[in-house]
């Protein structure tokens, strides 16, 4: 069930000046999410931050009552959210949205750019679960902007790609030596810039391989009251918060 | 025991606080964060005759206390809603009020008979101030005559209370009020969003794909506060309050310019509970305050 619900800084893991992992406690349950879902978060004490910023959940547990989230710090509210005092309250409401599909598929590619490889540790943990072989495939610009790489390597194979060949290959995604025509992916999902995403579709597409894309439209509300963070597919505009933010990039118009 | 009850137009509320049009969609999707059933009322998002798929992406804007929004209208149409929203939501305990649109006068007749016959539906608010759509909308609100002829022709089909939703986007507010009471409208409700705009200096280019939107949130609460207080002193018929309502102080403040009842709208999106936090704040003040009826702040502004 959605929910609202104040939680307290925990801890920062700061990964390099612009990103970190916030992890958040309560004294309460913590709802069940799944694979894609997102939460929309209030940036506390920020006037000119008016709306809520939607943020993939990175990992919940149960246990400790945590949440925890994988942040790029790209303007007011995200650069705001790394500098809270532990301790601190933040408001959040969640989860939102649909999720990836897990249907028993036999050896999976995660491609992932910038902060969207947030979603990749839920699904990753889903999938092995299904034993599914799992192969990730991440994109940066140079090698300092790689992360996540150690948790991801408990689940499959990892492949990196820097547009300066700092580290992995060198060239974008798509210019992976992954994508020639032996491989043998039945599922493909991904999550990152737009303009990487439809690359990834494109080739999917040509190969007859399942490919679904977690987007990242502009929200405001979140939940489906405002049709604000729309994206056009073949059955007209979908909102992104409540039928997506994951599509089957069959169904976009892209 | 506060009596919060409320009359507009001879409905009944059962307290003061509903929500605004496109800003609550059909109401199911709050029903995880509060009891719907609490609500004075629900103004459903705003439906046209056809299907429409409203404004290309990007429709949003965030802004100085408040936000830009450009959905222009998107809704299944209004068979859509009566065969299959409105039965999901009928149950929903509180008062279910359409929100009519059309860009040429026949459409919001053929809307508005529609509507007349479907049963539990007690009011309906007539959009003439939508400042997202290319024909009518905004059109029909901004001046006098288009005013008068889609509130009368309205007026002659439909047979229960109708609500006129005002532009703001116009020199003198009470001069379109006090045409639409003589058109035959039963209340009004006030304001909708204003006019605006938002540049990204660094592409030099709108963000929002129609260049223009409506500006909506506490940004402008002090003009909509003053446009109730204008209208309230300018008109007989009731006056629902809207505009930039973020708590129930926001709500008694537009209810002592002279609102009988109020709309919450941007600020479901900062708090999906805030609604009812308003109705309890309201219950509140009235206790404090020794006032046993919440109708009597209506107008109880003191100069
Ligand atoms: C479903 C979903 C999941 C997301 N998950 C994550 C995540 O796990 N980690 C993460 O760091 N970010 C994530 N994002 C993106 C994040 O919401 C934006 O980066 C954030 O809203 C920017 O807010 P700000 O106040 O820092 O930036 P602002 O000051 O508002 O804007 C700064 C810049 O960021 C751009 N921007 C604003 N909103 C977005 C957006 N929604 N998407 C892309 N660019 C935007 C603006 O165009 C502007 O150029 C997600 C977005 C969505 C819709
Ligand atoms: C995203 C969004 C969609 C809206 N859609 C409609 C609509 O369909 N019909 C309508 O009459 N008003 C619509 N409005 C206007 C609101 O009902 C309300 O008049 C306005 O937002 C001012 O109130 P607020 O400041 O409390 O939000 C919309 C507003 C927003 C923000
Ligand atoms: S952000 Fe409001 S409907 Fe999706």
């Amino acid at each position: 069930m959605k929910r609202v619900q104040d939680f307290r800084v925990k801890h920062y893991r700061r990964l390099n000046s612009d990103n970190y992992i916030l992890t958040l406690s309560s004294d309460s349950d913590v709802e069940i999410v799944k694979p894609g879902n997102f939460a929309e978060i209030k940036i506390p004490d920020t006037p000119d931050v008016f709306l809520r910023r939607p943020i993939s959940i990175l990992d919940v547990d149960h246990n400790a009552n945590t949440i925890s989230f994988y942040i790029k710090a790209v303007g007011k509210g995200t650069r705001k959210l790394g500098t809270l005092a532990i301790n601190s309250v933040v408001n959040i409401v969640y989860p939102l949205g649909n999720s990836f599909t897990i249907n028993k598929q036999k050896n999976v590619l995660l491609v992932g750019g910038g902060s969207g490889i947030a979603p990749f540790i839920l699904l990753a943990n889903k999938l092995k679960n299904e034993n599914t072989a799992i192969t990730f495939l991440i994109g940066a610009r140079s090698k300092g902007d790689v992360f996540l790489t150690d948790e991801f390597s408990k689940y499959g194979n990892v492949l990196i790609t820097t547009e300066d060949g700092s580290f992995g290959e060198k060239g974008l995604v798509t210019q992976h030596s992954v994508f020639t025509d032996s491989f043998n992916f039945d599922h493909i999902y991904t999550c990152g810039p737009d303009p990487m995403m439809k690359a990834v579709a494109k080739i999917a597409n040509k190969k007859y391989i399942n490919c679904e894309a977690s987007l990242e439209n502009m929200m405001a509300c979140g939940i489906g009251a405002c049709l604000c963070c729309v994206t056009p597919t073949i059955a007209g505009n979908k909102c992104v918060c409540t039928e997506g933010p994951v599509f089957n990039t069959k169904e976009l118009k892209w | 025991m506060v009596n919060l009850e409320v009359n507009i137009a001879g409905i009944i509320l059962k307290n003061p606080v509903t929500t605004a049009s496109g800003t609550f969609g059909f109401g199911e999707e709050f029903a995880d964060f509060i009891d719907i059933s609490k609500l004075g009322a629900i103004f459903v998002k705003g439906i046209t005759l056809h299907n429409r798929e409203g404004n290309d992406y990007p429709r949003m804007a965030e802004t100085a206390s408040g936000m830009l929004n450009a959905v222009g209208l998107q809704n299944k149409g209004i068979d859509y809603f009566i065969n299959t929203i409105y039965p999901s939501i009928k149950n929903l305990g509180t008062e279910i009020i359409p929100n009519i649109n059309g860009s040429v006068v026949e459409e919001y007749i053929e809307v508005a008979e529609k509507l007349n016959d479907v049963d539990g539906i007690n009011a309906l608010e007539l959009n003439i101030s939508c400042p997202n759509v290319k024909e009518g909308g905004m059109a029909f609100g901004v001046n006098c005559p288009a005013a008068i002829a889609v509130t009368s022709a309205v007026r002659e089909v439909f047979h229960k209370p109708i609500i006129v939703k005002l532009s703001p986007n116009v020199t003198d507010i009470t001069e379109i009020a006090k045409v639409v009471e003589g058109a035959g409208a039963d209340a009004v409700s006030l304001v909708n969003t204003f006019l605006g705009m938002a540049i990204d200096a660094n592409t030099k280019k709108p963000i929002l794909s129609t260049v223009t939107g409506g500006l909506s949130g506490p940004a402008i609460k002090p003009i909509a506060l003053r446009m109730v207080w204008q209208v309230y002193n300018a008109v007989k018929i009731p006056v629902v309050g809207i505009g930039g309502i973020m708590n129930a102080t926001d709500a008694i403040e537009f209810m002592l310019a002279g609102a009988t009842a109020i709309q919450v709208g941007t600020a479901n999106f900062i708090d999906p509970q805030v609604s009812v936090k308003i109705i309890e704040g309201i219950e509140d003040y009235c206790q404090k305050n020794g006032i046993s009826n919440a109708s009597d702040l209506v107008g109880g502004l003191i100069l």
